[in-house]
């Protein structure tokens, strides 16, 4: 210390609870074309995927040899060997060496919760600058080896003499050899998620028709993007697949109405869910670059939009007493109240289509005054969404859907489209976001874009 | 456990060759005895650019009309112009020698022709030069300085326009040294002032044909070419040293036959000493098409040369664009050049990211050959649309903001563009197009500080020439005075020169880059 006094400053902090937050902002986003899963990205490891959406990403913003604050990703479906995978991948990006890797994982909600921590870590002043994003390969998800077969080999590893390991062998039966894919049912109910959607769409007594106009319209949607070159800036092609493999621009409902249905057969009521509008298992891997204004600046990056908050809910599905996929409906009403809002507010509404089905539960729900009542213990329903502003450039459905990718490849189009209107408008637009999630989870998001930079 | 990055200019390294099989079994030893006895083609490897290794191969020779044995300068006559380049030489750190028989070995000629009267003015040079083409090491240089004349086209669109040409007016050409014009003066005292330049002209075109004719006797990867200097110009004019540094180096490789046109004396002269090592330093300058191929070496040489390059392709091409963005510690450009927005996006791009624009090379371009019998409406459309239509409209969009004021333009046009070519009537049209379009844009240009030119490549080895089949491929290549294909390396290097300070002074003109092949125009 100096021997001249100081005198006490203001600009010292004294506790965490004064120091200023800060804006995060969205500054660029990539994502790799999504590919049905089993087709041309069969061979590639969700490293190479995810490597893949960095580079691009690093490419458009110009970041090679930087260092960011972090890099956060993740995979739902991981092979243990991956268990570093997002460092790993940052290891083979153009990125600085010196860049950490932080592995999430949140079911579907991977992306947004890679998104709400970057953006907290930029708003409490940890790190200037950072990637959040997510990947998935249904072709590379990890075989592993059933319950009898682990136990008689880790038994076999332990052994000491010859006769401890023929023992352990002997203990083999030719039905421990049968690999076990990965599941994706509820561990707790061993209902899968389409069975778990196909009880909600019963319960709120959800069309065929209805559902089939969410998917026609998400196809023509996505479609009508890809060919205005909305997509040109945020996306790289990879291993020679330039669009979404799933996109179907000629679908029409004469078409989807062809379709059998897959899901709720088992149900007493007319089964209405099938392939068309539910997402397929996709492969892909997508990226958002998250920073503060200076930084952005400095680098002659737009903010695109601010990342303004951040809730995640969770049901009880298990007793039936919700469904699986509505937790979305409690956590947004939650983000708008405490930020001051309504859904009158929200110029944007971006509702992940993991199936038509739950795009319009969660519609019906926010306009059912009883579901708002009992269930959120809210006096007034929370209203209902203007189709106009619901998904504007497709969404799950046509896009497909790889499942840690889904929350920001969503984050980057509507930090775009947002910020297009914006300046379009001459006016503050604001963008909520939400995306359901296995366990019966649900996570929302606000992003708000301005007319300047 | 950090990734080991790629070395930007790697592909850019000397003795990276084409994959030419004959090249690399004639160019020496037996095969190459064999080659010579049987009177087939005998290419050399070529010698490019290699900052450890002297700019020209041996000691320079600069001979001129009044060096020459017989034809000695008359009593009180001055050799200003050769001696003038022969200092810039020495500036340069080189061996410099005004006659030949003072040196065994010569790494390249110069040849100053600037005070061409008449036709037989040329006959001592001549003789001189042919005396010592055998002292010529492999990969040596020829590179004459000349004045321009009236008469058919130098290069593809090498000429001047009539400001910067005055061949019945040599009084008012010499105009700024007084000595030249005095001995203007001298030497036509015999002819009226009208018909003195009537022969001059004569003279002077009677250079450039004696220059391609040499080249075509050139042998061991040895090119002749020339600078053409504007009337009223000094031959220390920074383009015109700054292009007889690019033709005597390894740059030039594959540049044989041509002429470099320096119109004005714009620019900035090369710095004493060595080579520079970045040239382009710091200049922000957009590639379009850059994603492979040509366009990829032209980014890669165009950083290695300190560059801020923005690399541009379609955004189906992504993916390997990403791939050289970040092997460059750039930011790519994801774009169709035929969008109508284009130049505007490219200008916001630069303006956002770096604040500024200082050059664009155009060299996205595809081809959709066909006999114009079978040709559809589709196929010629399009190469128009992305050859030539898109460059236009893109430079045309830059050039409204006053960013681009200085400006440096190259566009890609073609051999093709040149003498047409079989089954590329929509290529050629479109090639032809880049280089109206420079010769046209290049007042525009000026008048804002800026430049354009245009690079006609040859045959170049490459994807997109690997697909022709083997033997018409193998009869392409030996097309030309140095009987193989060039690099895209070679393209690149005559870009970069193009779009450096010191090329400032040339403008509107298209520079060949093909081994004086044999076009047939």
């Amino acid at each position: 210390m100096s021997s001249e006094s100081h005198p006490a400053t203001t600009s010292q902090p004294t506790g965490p609870q004064e120091r200023s937050q800060r804006a995060a902002w969205v500054v660029a986003g990539n994502r790799t074309p999504f590919a049905r899963s089993g087709g041309q990205y069969a061979s590639a490891s969700v490293q190479e995927l995810f490597t893949a959406a960095l580079e691009g990403l690093i490419a458009r913003a110009g970041l090679a040899g930087e260092r960011l604050g972090a890099v956060a990703g993740g995979a739902v479906l991981k092979q243990p060997r991956s268990f570093n995978l997002v460092r790993e991948s940052v290891l083979g990006s153009a990125l600085d060496p010196q860049t950490p890797g932080i592995d999430v994982q949140q079911a579907c909600a991977t992306g947004m919760e890679t998104t709400s921590l970057i953006a907290n870590k930029i708003r409490c002043g940890q790190i200037e600058a950072g990637i959040a994003g997510g990947v998935d390969s249904a072709s590379d998800a990890p075989i592993v080896v059933g319950e009898g077969l682990r136990r008689v080999l880790l038994q076999l590893n332990r052994a000491r003499s010859t006769a401890d390991k023929l023992k352990a062998l002997s203990k083999l039966r030719p039905g421990d050899l049968a690999p076990v894919a990965p599941g994706v049912n509820e561990p707790r109910t061993g209902l899968s998620m389409g069975e778990h959607q196909a009880i909600t769409t019963a319960a709120w007594g959800l069309t065929r028709q209805a559902q089939d106009e969410i998917a026609e319209f998400s196809h023509h949607r996505l479609a009508e993007a890809w060919e205005s070159g909305f997509f040109d800036d945020l996306v790289t092609p990879f291993r020679g697949v330039t669009r979404d493999t799933n996109l179907r621009p000629d679908t029409s409902m004469e078409k989807l109405g062809g379709l059998s249905p897959v899901f709720g057969t088992s149900l007493d009521t007319e089964p209405t869910m099938t392939a068309g509008n539910s997402t397929p298992l996709t492969d892909g891997a997508s990226a958002v670059l998250i920073a503060t204004q200076e930084w952005a600046a400095e680098r002659g990056l737009p903010l695109l939009a601010e990342v303004l908050d951040f809730e995640t809910a969770a049901v009880d599905f298990v007793d039936g007493h919700e469904g699986l996929l509505m937790a979305p409906a409690y956590a947004a009403p939650r983000l708008l109240a405490r930020n001051g809002l309504t859904l009158q507010d929200i110029d944007l509404v971006e509702i992940h289509e993991a199936f038509a089905a739950t795009v319009l539960a969660i519609l019906a729900a926010w306009e059912d005054a009883e579901f708002c009542r009992d269930r959120l213990g809210l006096e007034q329903p929370v209203g209902a969404v203007d189709r106009r502003r619901l998904n504007v450039h497709g969404s799950s459905l046509a896009a497909g859907h790889p499942f840690a990718a889904t929350g920001t490849r969503i984050v980057a189009t509507l930090a775009k489209e947002l910020k297009a209107r914006a300046v379009a408008e001459d006016r503050p637009v604001t963008g909520l976001i939400s995306v359901c999630a296995a366990g019966g989870q649900g996570a929302v998001a606000l992003l708000r874009a301005y007319p300047g930079n | 456990m950090s990734r080991s990055r790629p070395d930007p200019t790697a592909t850019a390294r000397p003795g990276a060759g084409p994959d030419d099989a004959y090249l690399g079994l004639v160019s020496r030893g037996p095969g190459r005895k064999l080659a010579t006895s049987l009177g087939l083609p005998a290419p050399v490897d070529l010698r490019r650019h290699d900052p450890t290794r002297p700019l020209v191969p041996g000691p320079v020779l600069v001979l001129s009309r009044r060096s020459s044995p017989g034809a000695g300068p008359a009593p009180g006559e001055q050799d200003e112009d050769a001696a003038a380049l022969a200092r810039h030489l020495v500036d340069r750190g080189l061996e410099v020698h005004r006659h030949e028989d003072e040196v065994p070995s010569i790494g390249a000629v110069v040849l100053c022709l600037t005070d061409l009267e008449t036709p037989s003015d040329l006959t001592g040079p001549a003789l001189e030069l042919g005396s010592v083409l055998r002292k010529l090491a492999p990969g040596g240089r020829v590179v004459a300085v000349t004045r321009p004349a009236r008469g058919v086209a130098l290069g593809a669109a090498a000429n001047l326009t009539d400001d910067t040409l005055s061949d019945t007016a040599p009084e008012a050409a010499g105009a700024d040294t007084g000595e030249t014009a005095k001995e203007g003066e001298g030497t036509q005292s015999s002819r009226t002032g009208a018909f003195s330049g009537v022969v001059r002209n004569a003279a002077r075109q009677g250079a450039i044909a004696f220059l391609r004719s040499t080249a075509q006797e050139m042998r061991g990867g040895v090119t002749a070419n020339g600078i053409v200097v504007a009337d009223g110009v000094p031959v220390t004019a920074p383009s015109v040293l700054g292009g007889l540094d690019f033709l005597l180096s390894g740059r030039s490789a594959f540049v044989d036959g041509q002429f470099l046109v320096v119109g004005s004396a714009e620019g900035e002269a090369p710095a004493a000493g060595g080579e520079e090592a970045a040239p382009l330093d710091g200049k922000v300058v957009v590639v379009t098409g850059a994603a492979r191929g040509i366009g990829e070496q032209i980014a890669r040489l165009l950083a290695a040369q300190g560059a801020r390059v923005v690399p541009v392709d379609v955004p189906a091409a992504g993916q390997a664009l990403s791939a050289l963005a970040n092997d460059l510690t750039t930011a790519s450009l994801s774009l169709d050049v035929t969008a109508p927005d284009a130049g505007t996006r490219i200008l916001e791009h630069c303006r956002s990211r770096y604040g500024r624009i200082d050059g664009i090379v155009h060299n996205a371009g595809i081809t959709r050959d066909k006999m114009l019998a079978n040709m559809d409406e589709a196929r010629f459309a399009s190469v128009l649309s992305v050859n030539v239509e898109a460059p236009l409209r893109i430079t045309e969009q830059l050039l409204a903001d006053p960013a681009a004021d200085g400006l440096r333009v190259v566009g890609l046009a073609s051999t093709s563009g040149i003498a047409g070519n079989r089954g590329q009537t929509n290529y050629a049209a479109s090639k032809a197009g880049i280089i109206g379009m420079v010769a046209a844009m290049a007042p525009l240009l000026a008048a804002r500080g800026g430049t354009a030119n245009a690079v006609a490549p040859g045959f170049i080895e490459t994807e997109m020439t690997a697909r022709i089949p083997l033997a018409r491929r193998q009869v392409a290549r030996r097309l030309n005075s140095l009987q193989q294909g060039g690099l895209p390396r070679d393209v690149a290097e005559a870009i970069a020169f193009l779009l450096s300070d010191a090329a400032a002074g040339i403008s509107g003109q298209t520079l060949r880059v093909c081994g004086q092949n044999m076009v047939g125009a």
